[in-house]
């Protein structure tokens, strides 16, 4: 019995000089402000900054080499502390969230084919362009719910893309993974969207989905700051977006919606307590 | 005929090989449709530019879309009749894509311009040239255009020229009908080819399941010096790899071309149509395609003009019984879905195949149970599944390490799965994912 | 109106060959073990097998409803999971320890990793040997078989293997019955786990998996082929102290493991040479258990130690690739 409590001790009294020895004389010289900058970053390793994670964004903000805003999911309150690390300047921009802009899930628009296949949206897209009569519509396969970091995505069971206003960070992987640009980013305080993703003329538009943007112009006339008609499809002048509530109701196919009210029909998601404060220390 | 050991490369499978519903049948000649739309992308390469205007009368051969650039060839009107539309028509791509459609005249007449030449008298150069303005591509079904594969670089020396004529897509007869049909026009051209080539050995590879033609065809070589080689009944023995490595037992190194290891594959339609292009100075404006499938009352092998739409083909073979479910060009290995019956027959359109609801494999995706039938299969000893793993995770680099880029997508590995995994696609997916990352390096 | 017509990436044919098909023909394949024992041992054994599958089954469910995922019932895993355990149990094993064992299989053996596909470890080995370690004394209490309407009792004996190792262990000498008595294990006149005794019935089925194209010859010829050489090697060395290989071969569940246990794809190497390496490690690892180890059999643990590395394996056996040279620049 001593004998192996003994044993046992002696061996674990080695390792741990060994151990010990090791880390003092092979131990790596790190800059303290780099360990304290990885300490303010959400640890995600999301990518949104361009580099491949967290660490390496702390390395080069603390080197110069990249600049110190560029962390979107840790928002304005991780620029502030990495300026206060660093001594700089805190330059914070906007915060952004990403927009899903289509509402035409498998009950609302028609399909051009019955697709077989990879549940992915980009191998979707590549057989005749993929299965949504309509060019801009979401796929509905969740190729950017499993591109999501932050798990800000779910598919709603007729198969459309809906993002949580709270989780979402604006990190942008979904934006990149949508092989039909459906996500769009836009500022946090816009609540007001207009949810169509379609050029195509409104005649063609109606054939294929309920609920998509016919270039009508009503929106434009009721809120002439807040809108612009572009290849026949209105879109919300973020910088007026206050404006942009008035042509909600008007809207003769629902496709303007303000997200204060909810989420797409489907969506577990509670609306959103308005307004969204992500940065609560900004 | 001598029971000689019949040739094969390693891996690959034995569909059922359903080709007796065609194989039987005469090619028939298809009766012109009311409009023939004619793509100006029917190959590989940069599409062809439209040269003709709404209202011009076109004469059969005539060029109605100019190559742009090297790996590019010209478009010719299948018949004469009045230009009725330059615009935008769904292609078998599955989007529309610029077309000129054509409303013939009945008179079917040729280009008075088009002159037949004694390819004797040619040199090398010329017959490329001329191959080149028929607009002759791989009638196998890649349409890669022949002139490119003709033009090896000069320090690549080719010493044999493989014909492949082994069709080995199920369903499939139309390769088999020319054979037994057209021999003198396929050797004919495989002399042109040998000229161009510069090359003596010239080797026919013919599956097994084609006896008739590799007997046949034996007969008709014997004077010319041409094998003819009797290959193992095994998919993918057509694929342009796995025929050099069956017939010559060499192999393309990975990531090059046949000509890197002294060799060039053609299609025996191919060869048959560069025999007309050269001899009678036609252009390719008609292929043989061979419509079949559950869905088609009376499968046919039918010579076409290029750019008659499907539906035609389909009453020309007594129409459909049932509701279709799915139309494909091509063989159900490798062919492309389409969207509508209305898509026209382009070069690649080796044949159609229409399934009805009931005759569609019921494709259940489970988790992967590590079988290794897909490894077993892979006629390029890939690790399908493993490569489809890390495509779902969007892996590129271990992608392609796996070698991913090397898959030939013939789909011997989705055809096997017992978890009915779609690996070809995943492959395809991650081999887009690996090409898009190497071009932004 | 939608449009009905289906696009898909190619090949639109299947060869019809599936997950369920796969592990019905492995079932269908065990029946002959099955019936056997069922016939030697009688109703202990129905019991354990039935106990075994059903188990399976339910705790299968049960975790597919757990976890919120679909049922999986149908794909015939669970089923096969739960005959393998119990083919590989005493006859006399509790009823308890067998439902015991179908929770462990099913539970901790594949649906923590995620379900089929996904374990690394055969399910029905590792409760095996979990039941082996901590019920020693449920799990070595033997039977002689006492076949239906014999009217011979069931008695209590040691497998011809413990036996073996109990009088090495005493005398430095081979028992009397592990040198004659051939004809009686390979028709399964001896005491053992309920699927282990025939080994004539185990190597139809052995042959029927083959002949159906199941499992490859890899894995099976090359576990047996080490048994036999490296116990052959041992015989010859000192046959007064070592059995002969054709012992090995028929005793302590061999043919079942190597057949049916190592062959299960999701923890066996996925590439041929992958499978002969495995196969001979199980080979080797079984022998020197055997001869040398604190347990009498070896085939279990054997397996499961080669399941740990399979990954490995998978790893240094990636096959060459058609073409693969330099590509002349």
């Amino acid at each position: 019995m001593l004998a192996a409590v003994l044993t046992i001790g002696g061996i674990g009294l080695v390792a741990a000089v060994a151990l010990g020895i090791a880390a003092k004389k092979f131990a790596v010289e790190v800059d303290p402000r780099e360990l304290a900058v990885l300490e303010v970053l959400p640890g995600a390793n999301c990518g949104a900054c361009g580099l491949p994670g967290c660490a390496g964004y702390a390395k080069g903000v603390v080197e110069g080499t990249i600049a110190a805003n560029l962390c979107t999911p840790g928002g304005a309150e991780s620029v502030e502390q990495i300026a206060h690390i660093l001594g700089i300047e805190a330059v914070t921009a906007d915060p952004k969230v990403a927009v899903v802009l289509c509402q035409g899930d498998n009950q609302k628009a028609t399909a051009k084919y019955r697709y077989l296949g990879l549940d992915d949206c980009n191998a979707a897209q590549k057989i005749a362009d993929g299965p949504k009569a309509c060019p801009g519509g979401c796929l509905g396969l969740g190729s950017c719910e499993r591109a999501c970091p932050f798990g800000a995505i779910e598919m709603t069971p007729e198969g459309l893309a809906v993002i949580s206003r709270e989780k979402c960070t604006g990190c942008e992987k979904c934006v990149a993974a949508c092989p039909r640009q459906v996500i769009s980013m836009a500022p946090l305080d816009a609540m007001t969207h207009v949810l169509c993703n379609s050029h195509d003329k409104g005649a063609a538009v109606r054939k294929y989905c309920q609920i998509g943007c016919i270039a009508c112009h009503i929106c434009k006339k009721t809120a002439p700051e807040a809108y612009k008609v572009e290849n026949f499809l209105a879109i919300v002048e973020y910088e007026h977006h206050l404006e942009a509530a008035a042509a909600i109701g008007k809207c003769p196919t629902k496709c303007i919606r303000d997200f204060s009210t909810g989420y797409p029909q489907g969506s577990s998601y509670p609306a959103p307590s308005v307004p969204v404060n992500r940065d609560s220390a900004a | 005929m001598t029971t000689m050991k019949q040739k094969t490369f390693a891996g690959g499978l034995h569909p059922p090989d359903s080709k007796k519903y065609s194989a039987h049948k005469p090619i028939e000649r298809c009766p012109l449709p009311d409009e023939l739309i004619i793509p100006a992308a029917q190959h590989i390469g940069a599409p062809a530019e439209i040269c003709v205007a709404v209202g011009e009368r076109v004469k059969k051969g005539q060029v109605i879309a100019v190559a742009k650039g090297f790996v590019s060839v010209p478009i010719h009107a299948s018949t004469s009749g009045e230009v009725i539309a330059v615009e935008p028509r769904l292609h078998p791509m599955g989007r529309p894509l610029p077309s000129v459609v054509i409303k013939p005249d009945g008179a079917d007449q040729w280009d008075e311009t088009l002159k037949g030449n004694d390819p004797e008298q040619l040199d090398a150069a010329t017959l490329k040239n001329l191959i080149r303005d028929a607009g002759i591509v791989g009638l196998g079904g890649a349409t890669f255009p022949a002139h490119v594969k003709l033009s090896p670089p000069q320090d690549k020396a080719i010493d044999t020229l493989i014909l492949n004529g082994v069709e080995c897509e199920p369903f499939l007869t139309a390769d088999h009908r020319l054979m037994l049909e057209e021999a003198e026009r396929i050797i004919d051209g495989i002399k042109i080819l040998c000229k161009v080539l510069a090359v003596d050995k010239a080797i026919i590879g013919i599956e097994a399941n084609k006896p008739d033609a590799i007997e046949y065809l034996r007969k008709e070589c014997a004077p010319h010096q041409i094998q003819v080689q009797s290959l193992k009944v095994q998919y993918p023995q057509g694929a342009e790899k796995q025929l050099i490595d069956a017939c010559t037992g060499r192999q393309v190194p990975s990531g090059g071309l046949p000509m890197d290891c002294g060799i060039v594959v053609q299609n025996v339609g191919t060869a048959a149509a560069i025999s007309d292009a050269i001899r009678l100075g036609r252009p390719l404006v008609e292929r043989i395609t061979t419509i079949t499938g559950p869905a088609v009352v009376e499968a046919k092998n039918l010579l076409i003009a290029i750019g008659t739409p499907l539906s035609h083909l389909v009453a020309q073979c007594g129409g459909l019984n049932g509701e279709p479910a799915k139309i494909i060009m091509g063989g159900p290995m490798m062919g492309q879905t389409q969207l509508s019956l209305e898509v026209p027959a382009i070069r690649g359109t080796s044949g159609l195949l229409i399934f009805r609801e009931e005759d569609l494999p019921q494709m259940k995706a489970g988790p992967c149970i590590r079988c290794g039938r897909c490894i077993s299969v892979c006629p390029i000893h890939l690790q399908p599944t493993t490569i489809a793993a890390y495509a779902r995770l969007e892996l590129v680099d271990e992608a392609a390490d796996y070698h991913a880029l090397d898959c030939i997508e013939c789909g011997c590995c989705t055809y096997i799965c017992p978890a009915t995994l779609p690996l070809v696609q995943s492959i395809r997916h991650i081999k887009g994912g690996i090409l898009a990352k190497r071009r932004k390096l | 109106m939608d449009n009905q017509l289906y696009l898909s990436s190619s090949p639109h044919i299947h060869s019809g060959e599936t997950t369920d098909k796969v592990m019905r023909l492995v079932i269908y394949a065990l029946l002959p073990a099955t019936l056997l024992s069922i016939y030697f041992f009688g109703l202990p054994a129905l019991s354990v097998l039935l106990i075994c599958t059903l188990g399976c089954l339910a705790f299968e469910a049960l975790s597919c409803k757990l976890l919120k995922q679909p049922l999986t019932l149908s794909d015939g895993s669970a089923a096969l999971t739960g005959i393998l355990l119990a083919l590989n149990l005493p006859p006399s094993t509790p009823w308890w320890l067998s439902l015991l064992g179908a929770a462990i299989a099913i539970l901790i053996g594949k649906q923590v990793y995620g379900g089929l596909g996904y374990n690394p470890f055969n399910p029905a080995l590792v409760a095996r040997v979990v039941l082996l370690i901590s019920f020693p004394v449920q799990m070595t209490s033997w039977t002689t078989p006492a076949p239906l309407g014999s009217g011979i009792d069931a008695v209590t004996a040691a497998t011809p293997l413990g036996e073996m190792q109990t009088a090495v262990m005493l005398t430095g000498k081979l028992p009397e019955l592990a040198i004659s008595g051939y004809t009686d294990y390979l028709l399964g006149h001896m005491a053992g786990s309920v699927g282990e005794v025939s080994a004539l019935a185990l190597l139809l089925g052995g042959l029927f998996l083959l002949f159906k194209k199941i499992i490859s010859w890899h894995i099976p010829v090359s576990f047996i082929g080490t048994v036999l050489v490296l116990g052959g090697i041992f015989w010859l060395v000192d046959a007064g102290r070592y059995p002969n290989p054709i012992f090995h071969l028929l005793t302590g569940g061999l043919l079942l493991g190597a057949f049916f246990m190592a062959t299960d794809m999701v923890t066996s190497p996925v590439t041929c040479k992958g499978m002969l390496l495995f196969g001979c490690g199980c080979g080797l690892l079984t022998v020197l258990i055997r001869l040398f180890g604190g347990y009498p059999e070896g085939v279990s643990f054997a397996i499961l130690l080669m399941n740990a590395c399979t990954p490995l394996i998978d790893r240094y056996t990636r096959p060459k690739i058609y073409g693969q040279v330099e590509p002349q620049a």
